[in-house]
């Protein structure tokens, strides 16, 4: 359960989002500059809003009214951020352990490796991955840190053809493999249509809509054929 | 060192011991102090960073002399120092703290400038996984403000070795406990006949001058080129 409804000003750009939603992968949809990563930023900590609520399965994370803002390293996000952020003087195997050093269930450490396929990159220190390759340890380092949702801002951007079909079979599997909420920031309908449940669509720091992603599909499509059946 | 004198080995060894423990006091607060001055925004900011830099702006006989109204046998710490028989003025230790105040301003704006150069978004990716403030520090900035750090190290270290107006003002000049080899230096171009071990004296500290600054160059070098 997603339930944002707050208000956040950042310069000249204001955010007011109310937004509900049982899905259990919800996509932000909408052109660059419409709010998409600053929501993202203000569920994870690193923004606050002026006032409002945000709470993510029952857990209130920031309430102006209770007066509740949970540190961000109490939040237990899992956070991929768009420019990925590796530790670059840390092994793979660092960044991936960095959120729980001394994990409950070291099997899971195994299985996130092997679902993310980074069993050979463990040693390799960051500067030696693909553009691919690091986005899957990011992915991997957030689902490590034994998180209550999933943050993935832009999961597959600046990737070139190969590395993105990489990175999308992989969340994928993800989905298939852990019933984890997420929400995923996108402007990439193929990219929401193949991983989302549900699409909330967003303007000028608004929503507009929330919808199943097969209306979004079908609304997709008709927005592409559209332009082509008016000529 | 058979081509240094005994009295002038002894001005030298008792700087570089001044200079370290100076330097290693002067650290854990110029660290706190930097950190604060380049992570968080807080009221009295530009009064903490004026107040951090004064001994690097006053007359260091200022500061001297400031040292010795509070930390001599009649100041109002140095009482409580005599009292624990831990007096420092007229002794090594004193020396080390007039080297180390002259040297904290530096090491401070070097650390500050160490700890900016790391990116502020890789702390916060690791405050997302549950890291808390100190974690960060020692597990994220601190490393990769190494280089920047060990360069600052070695400024102030060379800034401690060559301290002189604060330390004749504070102890004054005793052979073997207080008389640095900047001390020792005026001391033998104001004896005639004192120019050839004057000479020495120079050489020697432009030497060590030389090798901590050029080191903490060079390291500012590496950290420029690791940089991505």
């Amino acid at each position: 359960m997603i339930d944002l409804d707050f208000a956040l000003t950042r310069g000249e750009f204001s955010l007011q989002l109310v937004l509900r939603s049982e899905a259990r992968t919800l996509a932000l949809f909408g052109d660059s500059g419409c709010g998409k990563t600053s929501t993202l930023h203000a569920i994870a900590g690193l923004l606050k809003p002026a006032r409002g609520r945000i709470a993510l399965d029952e857990h209130a994370l920031f309430d102006s009214h209770l007066r509740i803002d949970v540190p961000v390293a109490q939040r237990k996000l899992g956070v991929v951020f768009q420019d990925v952020r590796l530790f670059p003087h840390l092994s793979v195997r660092d960044n991936l352990c960095y959120g729980a050093p001394r994990p409950r269930d070291p099997s899971h450490f195994h299985d996130v490796v092997q679902l993310l396929g980074l069993g050979a990159l463990l040693k390799r220190k960051p500067d030696q991955l693909s553009g691919g390759q690091a986005r899957r340890v990011a992915i991997g380092r957030a689902l490590l840190s034994e998180p209550l949702a999933l943050l993935l801002d832009e999961p597959l951007s600046n990737l070139h053809c190969e590395a993105r079909a990489e990175v999308l079979e992989h969340l994928r599997g993800l989905k298939r493999e852990l019933a984890l909420t997420t929400i995923l920031v996108s402007h990439q309908a193929d990219e929401v249509l193949s991983i989302a449940d549900a699409v909330a669509l967003m303007e000028d720091g608004r929503l507009r809509s929330i919808l199943p992603v097969a209306q979004f599909g079908r609304e997709q499509r008709f927005a592409m054929r559209a332009p082509a059946e008016a000529r | 060192m058979a081509w240094l004198p005994y009295d002038e080995t002894i001005a030298l060894l008792l700087s570089l011991k001044v200079a370290a423990a100076a330097t290693l006091c002067a650290l854990p607060p110029a660290v706190g102090c930097a950190w604060l001055l380049a992570r968080r925004r807080f009221i009295g900011m530009p009064l903490l960073e004026t107040a951090l830099l004064l001994p690097l702006i006053l007359p260091p006989v200022v500061t001297g002399y400031v040292l010795l109204q509070v930390f001599g046998h009649r100041g109002a710490i140095g009482r409580a120092l005599d009292a624990l028989h831990l007096a420092i003025a007229f002794r090594w230790t004193g020396a080390a703290l007039a080297a180390g105040v002259m040297a904290f301003p530096l090491l401070v704006v070097a650390l500050r400038a160490a700890f900016e150069s790391v990116d502020r978004k890789l702390e916060q990716a690791a405050a997302t996984l549950g890291a808390n403030a100190w974690r960060i520090f020692f597990g994220i900035t601190l490393p990769l403000s190494l280089r920047g750090l060990v360069a600052g190290i070695a400024l102030a270290f060379a800034r401690a070795f060559g301290e002189f107006g604060a330390t004749i003002t504070f102890v004054s000049s005793i052979p073997g406990e207080t008389r640095t080899l900047p001390i020792a230096l005026y001391e033998l171009l104001e004896t005639p006949g004192g120019e050839s071990g004057a000479l020495r004296l120079t050489w020697v500290a432009v030497i060590v001058a030389l090798a901590a600054t050029l080191g903490a160059a060079l390291l500012r070098q590496r950290a420029r080129e690791a940089e991505p």
